[in-house]
Order: C-alpha cells, then structure tokens, then sequence
C-alpha cells in the first residue's frame, strides 16, 4: 500500500521589536541571565502590562502579506498553566479573536509541485524564559531575559503532503517575514521555531490518520529528517498493526530519531479566559491602509521587476529575491553604477560561496556594496584580471577592506603592458621547444601548457585574452 | 453546580498547590459557594446580549516601543524564594 503524509506547521517567529510585548525591556539576544527584565516580565503581583503598538503594526503587516483577513475586533486571552518558564503562570496570547485568518501562502518546491498552503489563522502572544538545569545543585535556573519577547504563531492548515512542501513554505515564510523587516529568522537563536503535526493515511483517502506533534525543531535540515522518520515511524507502526497515538513526541538530533516526551501532567487543560489587563484592540480601515501603504516590494514582485529592468535571467532574479539582504545588496551595487549582470554572477558565485565557507547568513555579511562595486571597476577597467579579483575578493570579504590598498600593496595590478607579456612569452617558448613541436604537430594540449607557464612567469597578473593573443601571433610566425 | 473533591484534586495539579485533607474539604465547599452564585446569574436570559470580555469602555491602549533601562537584578531576585546571584532557582523541570 503507498501511504501519504498529512501535515499540519505551527510557526513562532519571534518579532524584531526593540522592545518586549508587554514592558520596556529590551528584546536584545543574549545578555547576563535576568538582566533585561523588570517586575512585569518576571511575573511580579500588581504590575500592569501594555501592548507594544509596534507588535501590533508587525502582526498586521504580516497577516495582510500572508493575505490572510484581519480581526477588526481583537483581544487577548490568559492561557493558565503553571510551569516556571512563564513566572505570571499564565501566557498572555489569543484564542479567541486572533489578530489574522484565513490566508494562503503560494509555495513551488523543487520538485515542481506549485499549490497554496492554507493559513488557519495567526496570533500575538509572548515568549517564554529560559530554564538551564544545573546537574551540580540538581536544580534548575530560570532565565527571564527572553520571557515577554513578542511572538507570532502562524498556523497552517493540514496542507502539506511532503517534507519538500514543508521546506518550501518555510523558505517562502522566512522570506517575506524578511522583506517585511519584521523577524530576523534566525533558527540558531530559536527566532523561527516550528512544531510539525503529523499523520499518515494510505494514499487517496480523505479521512486523516491519528497525528503526533513534534516540537522545537531548529533546522530546516532537521525538519526535513524528523518528518522522514515520524513518517516511517507511523507507517510501520500500522503494518504492524499498531496504532499510532496521539502525543507530543521529542526529535533528537543525535540520535536521529523521535522520542515521547513525559507528558507535563494534564497540561493540556489551559482554562483560557479573556485577559482582563489588555483592553480589546479595534483596528480602522485608515489603521489597515496605513500597514498597507508600508509593505515593501516583495520577492515575486522583485523578481519579475528584475527580469524585465536589468535583463537578469530568471534563475539569477530568483535566487537574488530569495533573500532580501541580497536583493538589497545587488541594488545598491548596481546603484553604484556596476552593469547587473556583473553583480548578479559576483553574488551567486563568489558571494554565496564565502557565506557558506563563512557558516554566514546574507544579513548578516559585513562587505559592502561599495567595495564590491570598486571591485567591478577595477576588472571592468582592466587593473584586474579575473583570477586576482576573486583573490582580492576573498581577502577584503570579512572585514570590507579597502580593495585599492589591498591591490597596491601586493603589487596585483594586471599587467597588459605588450612588452612584457612578448617578453615573457619568449622566454617560454626558449625554454620548452618540444612543447611548440607538440603543437605544430597538432596537439592542442601544447597551447594550454605553454598559456599556463606564460601566466606563471607573469605570476597571474596578466590579462589572458591579452596572452592567449600574444602565444598564437608568436606560433603563426612560427 | 456540585464541586467534588476529584474536581479540587485536578485543580490544585494544574496549579501546583498540595492541599492537606481538611482544607480540601474546606475549599470545597467555598468553591461551590462561588460556582453557585454563577447558577443564579444564569438564570437570567442574556440571548439578547453581547457576550463582555472587559468592564471598562477602553480601547486600544498601547505603548511606543521605545527601551527603558531594565531593572536592577539583584532587587528583581529578593523577591524569589531561592535565587544564586544571577537567577531564581525551581526545582528540577527540564526532562
């Protein structure tokens, strides 16, 4: 029997506000454990919450790209559970009313399978702290630094049907939540976090499997091999004639596999009631046409603007477009007056290959488009041949250095003076006469030897065209 | 509506309280006195009226996302039971 995955993705995207959800403290990451706290985000009788307006402009941004409809009556509501991550013993969050509804994000994997993934709604709510157990006191520490952090939690419905699909929205997710210059996304920091609902079902049925929940999972790697194996889990479990049940179960990324987690004792019975605290919020038609006004240029419509503006072909736009710091990167180089095509190959290329060497995320990249546009000049204009420029490249990469400097000083400056290319072309050619045999004989192989030796002795710098001219006019007066 | 023990028993698990037998049985009673109260209200047809989630007629209260220098830790943590230096300590949760 074939069988078929069903899955359904809880998204928490922590929002990049300067400030936390309910209080003033900074959202910065890091910090000494309990430093950016006060005594409404460590949960202290009597203190008052008030809503971040810019948590709210970030949600609504968000809904509005995910073309989801937005609440005009919201409010928050107390989900009580004692657990000492949350130190209120509840989390301020919506159940009820949530900020967005009913969107759809388009996705196209690599595979090629195109189709909208269903957004069920999409909710404010705050973050919770940090607990570290310490194995030396056998007792726990509660860091609060995090606790109160604005987050999003966007939930799809059950659309997907394979790990790809998952991937592909996740990418798409991160992207625009990216262009909007609402979240960070970074997965190593647990910015973007994801619980995976899963079932299986053979194939061509409608009715759905029995599902478990996999949390916190921190990777799209990771993603991709927890739904592979919970999947497999789950069909075995059922040719064995087994049932599968529903439960929160544990990836671990050591050991490859899932695991049951210890069930926080009827923790599911969250006893939800509207919170008193936060009055409702009524967002306007002017409100909504404000947010409207403010969102960006996204991806699709970048890609289609530069394919038809700078005649980039439409693999180069897309995968520019894929991530807004390098769409913003290669505008500015080009604003520089770099011709596109040019910065295009220079960021698919050499760019992408430093940040992966670099274990670095685009945003986070220190070269500017300044240097990189210098560094185009000096090519264009003959100074550098390529080979040196991504020499150059690579050396001023981490820390943008200055690229003039870089080349004077290492004496890198291409030669196309004629006189010294002959000059050493002849001695090349003094020095290896079997090899112009070779070559009168008929073996091409000769001429790339020859080439090779003459760049050599001219130690790289020189322009190749000028040199591959130069060997070919000397062998025809041979 | 009747409160049982096993309906203060599940309670006081989720919120993590142990009650010693004869409060159980006190709290009990006091629960149902207030659950009570709730039956007389629902005697009262409210078909005709908007469900109310906040007394006041306040809307949109928000604040501008400007940071304020957090709290001094050492004050935050005199309030806690048992902290070290930097954090309030729990026992033991993580699994």
């Amino acid at each position: 029997m074939t069988w078929e995955m069903v899955i359904g993705l809880e998204t928490h995207v922590e929002l990049a506000t300067k400030t936390k959800i309910f209080c003033s403290c900074t959202t910065e990451f890091g910090g000494a454990p309990n430093t950016h706290c006060c005594p409404v985000c460590t949960g202290m009788p009597g203190t008052l919450p008030v809503l971040n307006e810019k948590v709210l402009e970030y949600a609504v941004k968000t809904g509005l790209a995910l073309n989801c409809e937005i609440t005009r009556y919201n409010k928050f509501d107390r989900k009580n559970y004692f657990y000492p991550d949350l130190p209120k013993a509840y989390q301020i969050s919506q159940l009820y009313l949530p900020i967005a509804r009913h969107g759809a994000v388009p996705i196209c994997t690599e595979s090629g399978v195109e189709k909208d993934i269903r957004i069920h709604e999409m909710h404010m709510e705050e973050d919770a702290g940090k607990l570290v157990h310490d194995p030396w006191i056998d007792q726990t520490r509660a860091d609060y630094n995090r606790c109160g952090v604005p987050l999003i939690e966007i939930v799809t419905e059950p659309d997907f049907r394979s790990a790809e699909e998952v991937i592909a929205y996740l990418e798409k997710l991160r992207s625009t939540l990216q262009y909007l210059g609402v979240s960070d996304c970074k997965m190593q920091e647990g910015s973007l976090r994801c619980d995976v609902n899963l079932s299986v079902r053979p194939a061509g049925t409608e009715e759905f499997g029995t599902r478990t929940e996999m949390k916190n999972i921190n990777s799209f790697k990771a993603i991709t091999r927890a739904i592979e194996y919970e999947a497999r889990r789950q069909t075995e479990l059922i040719e064995e004639g087994k049932r599968v049940v529903q439960e929160t179960r544990r990836w671990d990324e050591n050991k490859d596999a899932t695991f049951t987690m210890r069930s926080k004792e009827n923790a599911q019975d969250y006893r939800y009631f509207p919170e008193p605290d936060i009055p409702p919020i009524e967002i306007t038609e002017e409100y909504l046409d404000r947010r409207r006004a403010e969102l960006p240029e996204m991806a699709e419509e970048k890609m289609i603007r530069y394919q038809a503006e700078y005649s980039l072909p439409a693999y180069d736009a897309e995968m520019i477009t894929g991530q807004r710091a390098l769409a913003d990167f290669f505008e500015e180089t080009v604003a520089l007056g770099a011709p596109a095509k040019e910065v295009a190959n220079w960021i698919m290329g050499q760019i992408m290959r430093q940040l992966s060497a670099q274990g670095m995320e685009a945003k986070d990249m220190t070269f500017t488009p300044k240097t990189m546009a210098r560094l185009i000049a000096l090519v264009s204009g003959g100074t550098l041949n390529r080979n040196t420029a991504v020499k150059v490249f690579d050396a001023v990469f981490m820390d943008d250095g200055d690229v003039d400097a870089y080349v004077k000083e290492h004496g890198l400056e291409q030669v196309s003076d004629a006189g010294l290319v002959n000059t050493a072309v002849e001695e090349v050619f003094a020095a290896n006469p079997k090899s112009i045999e070779d070559f009168k004989s008929g073996k091409e192989k000769a001429f790339g030897f020859l080439m090779g030796q003459t760049m050599q002795k001219l130690k790289g710098k020189a322009d190749p065209k000028v040199v591959n001219a130069a060997i070919r006019s000397k062998l025809g007066q041979m | 509506m009747k409160i049982t023990e096993e309906m203060v028993d599940y309670v006081s698990i989720l919120s993590r309280l142990k009650l010693p037998e004869e409060e159980k049985a006190k709290m009990t009673g006091e629960l149902e006195q207030i659950v009570s109260y709730m039956d007389v209200l629902a005697r009262l047809d409210t078909s005709e009226i908007e469900p109310m989630s906040h007394v006041f007629p306040v809307r949109n209260v928000f604040r501008a996302d400007e940071v304020v220098p957090s709290y001094s830790r050492a004050e935050l943590l005199k309030n806690a039971p048992v902290p070290d230096k930097e954090a309030f300590l729990v026992p033991k949760t993580v699994e």
